[in-house]
């Protein structure tokens, strides 16, 4: 089973991301060499799911994200953490923006 | 045998009660509703008074630091303990500590020194590896991860499937055949440092729940010493089997106490609600949920305080311990379904705690072992132990 967030980026644009589905899921953010920047996810709080996340993240614009990748997901917490820990072991390190604010406790996964 | 609170232990029920209402419920008005992890801030605030209390290490023996209570008013805590969102899971997000791998009090003293005591401090975390992707019920068959010597060492193999925490932990007791031919009597236990060569966490196993996730583990090759061994080769099903019998009794505990406070959300808004020109507690159909409710809550709980209570004076307590996980985990999840049936469209919101114990809840009629085995357990303690 592929666990990587593989989807084709798409332009962080307010047209772009007012499209999306209010739903619950994880997203990446990119920045314009294709260096993923952030890992985030739209909780149980999120007022309109991804869209409203992703809208902020139009507004904020963090790291100089210009493009982003989602996936509509109920298990949005341990989507979120997977993906953190996988972006470690691949490139050594946090994404930008959740080295400066890491979770509590991070595991650590060896993926084939 | 009388199972009436002492004094003693109605106090503590109300000490924890009051903890949990003021101080975790609030705080969880703020967290994702998926949340099983506290902001490190009030996870340490939250520790130093659970610590000032006197409660801190419940399961851990007065001997070795911990609050050493006996069973019945752990289990009266416990209850307590999971009266919130998170409670099913993370009963208080942990910051009563937890009881570690209680395998390793039966450690040699060198390896007390090395994963006890670090464990038991805070230092280190340890995961426990039983079940395999060939089978978790009966893992006296199922175990097909392999541990072969080789000179002073051991060297396995294999894979351990539904494993919580292995990716954060410092080490974790896996369980491996030694001896092909001796069905149960061929399993060993062994200590494993996550950072060998070899270990790996290959994936997280996403499931229902959103707390303590599981993972997916490889060994390869992986080198451990005999040192490591822990109690003796081929006496690992016992000290698994050991644990997994009175695990049950916590655990149904934590059942009871969410369908507790599920029932009293649905009371309430039975009060409160009005259709048709009366409150939903006028109505017959709405009654009788709460009733049965209640005596599922009831059932439940005696069960599971006479388990406790078995337990705490020496006396062989599998088959009730069987009885209370099987029934407060089947009896917790028809409670929660109530309460939200009453609670109607907003009962499955994630405004409200009860999607998250639907979900949490239907985990706990498989987790540690299931109804099924929980039948067979107790079918084999009725009519002998020749039952396979």
């Amino acid at each position: 089973m592929a666990i990587r967030l593989e989807k084709p980026w798409i332009e962080l644009t307010a047209e772009a991301v007012g499209s999306l589905p209010g739903q619950l899921g994880v997203y990446q953010l990119a920045d314009a060499d294709g260096r993923v920047v952030s890992i985030g996810f739209a909780g149980g709080r999120s007022l309109f799911g991804l869209r409203s996340e992703l809208e902020r993240m139009v507004r904020e614009r963090p790291a100089g994200a210009t493009r982003f990748r989602y996936e509509v997901n109920q298990q949005y917490t341990t989507r979120y953490l997977e993906l953190l820990m996988l972006h470690v072991a691949d490139h050594g390190s946090l994404p930008e923006m959740n080295a400066a604010d890491p979770p509590v406790r991070l595991g650590r996964l060896s993926p084939l | 045998m009388n199972l009436e609170p002492t004094e003693e232990q109605r106090q503590i029920v109300a000490t924890v009660r009051r903890f949990v209402r003021e101080e975790i419920v609030p705080l969880e008005a703020k967290l994702d509703p998926d949340a099983s992890e506290l902001p490190r801030e009030d996870f340490e605030r939250l520790t130093g008074m659970v610590r000032a209390m006197g409660f801190w290490g419940l399961d851990i023996p007065a001997e070795y630091g911990g609050a050493g209570v006996d069973l019945v008013t752990r289990t009266l805590m416990a209850v307590e303990m999971g009266q919130h969102r998170a409670g099913l899971y993370a009963p208080c997000y942990g910051v009563f500590g937890t009881a570690g791998l209680a395998q390793l009090y039966e450690a040699t003293e060198e390896q007390k020194q090395k994963y006890l005591y670090p464990m038991l401090r805070g230092e280190k975390r340890g995961f426990f590896g039983l079940t395999e992707p060939s089978g978790g019920s009966d893992p006296a068959r199922a175990i097909r991860t392999r541990a072969v010597k080789d000179g002073s060492d051991w060297v396995i193999n294999g894979s351990k499937v539904f494993i919580s925490g292995a990716d954060r932990a410092h080490f974790g007791l896996v369980f491996a055949r030694t001896d092909a031919e001796k069905g149960r009597g061929g399993i060993t236990c062994f200590i494993v440092d996550t950072d060998m060569k070899g270990f790996h966490v290959r994936r997280i196993v996403h499931t229902l729940r959103s707390s303590n996730y599981a993972t997916e583990l490889q060994f390869e090759d992986l080198r451990v010493p005999h040192s490591n061994v822990l109690g003796e080769v081929g006496r690992g099903f016992a000290i698994a089997n050991d644990r997994l019998t009175r695990q049950r009794i916590p655990y149904a505990a934590a059942c009871i106490g969410v369908a507790v406070k599920a029932q009293e959300l649905a009371i309430d808004y039975a009060q409160q609600r009005e259709t048709f020109g009366a409150p939903l507690a006028t109505r017959q159909a709405v009654q009788w949920m709460i009733v049965d409710n209640e005596i599922d809550i009831r059932t439940s709980l005696w069960l599971t305080l006479a388990a406790a209570h078995k337990a705490d004076s020496g006396q062989p307590y599998r088959m009730e311990a069987g009885m209370a996980k099987l029934v407060a985990s089947e009896a917790g999840g028809r409670v929660v379904d109530r309460a939200m049936q009453i609670h109607g469209g907003y009962g499955m919101t994630k405004d409200l705690p009860f999607e998250r114990w639907y979900r949490e809840m239907r985990i706990r009629r498989v987790g540690e072992g299931p109804s099924e085995v929980q039948r067979h357990v107790i079918a084999r303690d009725l009519l002998g132990g020749g039952l396979r």
